[in-house]
């Protein structure tokens, strides 16, 4: 297929979201992939490991014990030089939880592919966000993908987007709902990605020939080194990482838009909004929620209401602004959650709320809790929770102290 | 990128003496070597040397007689537990603050 718009070439093929994920990889030609199969990312490590054993893709496939040894060989291969994925879920995500922190403190550009799932106890394989909610104060970039064609292209952009703001970034996606949902997805030339991802470029690199001490204890103070030069301490290390997230909204949009000036498909905007020019109740909702979401909002729309959706495509950073412009007109924000921060509330209700707080926007938030556990979602119980917040409205609670779950207690 | 200070943004140095500032200053006590129980100064002779090859810091000189260098010795006293004759005394400083 060409696309009209940027005149770019590529092949549409049948793929599930695991296999996006994995030729996503491979067309940013990664050097070093370590990752240790789990279920549902499984298929990810095995696409690889066949590109490499078929000589498809020149890069060192390495083979470890476990998901925390997966991320502790990729960030050494990045501090060696090489672009490194890994992909993983639930209960790897959190056994490599430790090397995620050290990845991000070291700024490291790792790409990550998350298949989110569930996360025990009580043991499940299904479907929701806890896990990569769980770690989003690692410091890793985060976005979600509504669809196999945005995991693609997240991945190749998420290496350009690393890259430049030197922090790793996870690429967030449902497990079942898009890892094993075949949908159709076009894949851009291997040329075409070559333009629009240069070689990496690592801000400090392990030579032999050059040794160097990475993170060794670094006080809390800024002291001189052995060669005399004033080096940062522990807090100032970490305020350049709150900075270098701060800052990459912009590299965010910017990859995003050179995207679609290659591809055809942009990616300028932080956030998907369906139908919000006149919408007065907005919908939110992350990942493939988003799209279901918009099924919900056509149904409402049928029955009269003016509602709109809003799926966030980046969770750290937060892209603060923009949701509190896309907001702006709204008199009711209905937040669905495939999380929940236990004992307060769904992490991103608790984002939308901190944006609006102190903004001329005054209006009421309602959260639900669903889909845990790979819990279906359908639109109709969207639609149905929406039209019980607008009823709720005339309690004249703005915002209520604990969400409610869409479940059977 | 932009860079300030050091133009780092990870913990990164050269490998280097002194690295982490003069940690002799960590001391509470020091090991006192008595030459005349010590192998090699005993012997005048290039043996043992359990304490240069145990010494986690690599601040005892692998000489006859060894050394200690004061300056970054953080009198862990592993010297004086290998000691096979043992010929070191770990010693406190006079002061919680040697500095």
């Amino acid at each position: 297929m060409i696309d009209k718009k940027s005149g770019s070439n590529s092949d549409i093929q049948i793929l599930d979201g695991n296999r996006a994920a994995a030729i996503g990889a491979k067309l940013s030609r990664v050097q070093v992939i370590a990752a240790y199969p789990i279920t549902p990312q499984t298929p990810v490590t095995e696409a690889l490991s066949e590109f490499v054993e078929r000589g498809e893709l020149d890069a060192q496939y390495i083979a470890v014990e476990s998901e925390h040894s997966a991320l502790a060989v990729c960030t050494s291969a990045s501090i060696a030089g090489a672009r490194a994925f890994t992909a993983t879920s639930s209960h790897g995500l959190a056994y490599m939880h430790e090397m995620l922190h050290w990845a991000a403190g070291t700024r490291l550009p790792l790409v990550l592919a998350c298949v989110n799932r569930a996360i025990g106890a009580p043991w499940n394989v299904l479907n929701d966000q806890q896990d990569s909610i769980s770690q989003r104060d690692t410091g890793w970039i985060q976005i979600y993908a509504r669809n196999n064609q945005e995991i693609l292209d997240s991945v190749i952009q998420a290496y350009k987007i690393a890259e430049t703001v030197y922090v790793p970034v996870m690429i967030c996606y449902d497990g079942y709902i898009l890892s094993h949902t075949e949908m159709p997805v076009a894949i851009p030339l291997q040329q075409d990605v070559d333009r629009f991802l240069p070689q990496y470029r690592p801000h400090t690199i392990l030579d032999s020939s050059n040794p160097k001490n990475y993170n060794l204890v670094t006080l809390a103070n800024p002291r001189i080194n052995a060669e005399g030069v004033l080096c940062h301490g522990y807090m100032e290390l970490r305020y350049l990482l709150q900075e270098a997230l701060q800052n990459s909204r912009e590299t965010i949009r910017k990859v995003g838009q050179e995207f679609g000036e290659l591809f055809g498909r942009s990616y300028t905007d932080l956030l998907w909004k369906e139908k919000m020019e006149d919408a007065d109740i907005v919908i939110v909702a992350m990942g493939s929620l988003a799209m279901e979401a918009i099924v919900a909002s056509k149904m409402l729309r049928e029955e009269g209401y003016k509602t709109g959706v809003l799926g966030l495509r980046l969770f750290r950073p937060f892209p603060k602004a923009d949701v509190l412009k896309a907001l702006s007109k709204s008199r009711l924000v209905v937040i669905f959650d495939k999380n929940i921060s236990y004992g307060s509330e769904g992490a991103v209700c608790s984002e939308i709320k901190a944006a609006l707080y102190g903004s001329q926007v005054n209006a009421a938030i309602r959260n639900f809790i669903v889909g845990l556990g790979g819990r279906d979602v359908t639109a109709r119980e969207m639609a149905d929770a929406v039209k019980k917040s607008i009823a709720s409205l005339t309690e004249g609670v703005p915002n209520k102290g604990y969400p409610e779950w869409i479940c059977h207690i | 990128m932009q860079t300030r200070g050091c133009g780092h943004i990870c913990g990164e140095s050269s490998p280097g003496i002194g690295e982490a500032g003069k940690t002799g200053e960590w001391r509470d006590s020091y090991p006192l070597i008595d030459l005349r129980k010590c192998t090699p100064a005993k012997q005048n002779k290039p043996a043992c040397f359990q304490c240069w090859l145990y010494c986690p810091d690599a601040v005892i000189s692998k000489t006859i007689p060894v050394q200690v260098n004061l300056e970054y010795c953080k009198g862990c006293g592993i010297c004086a537990e290998v000691c096979p004759v043992h010929a070191i005394t770990m010693v406190a400083e006079e002061t919680s603050c040697s500095s």
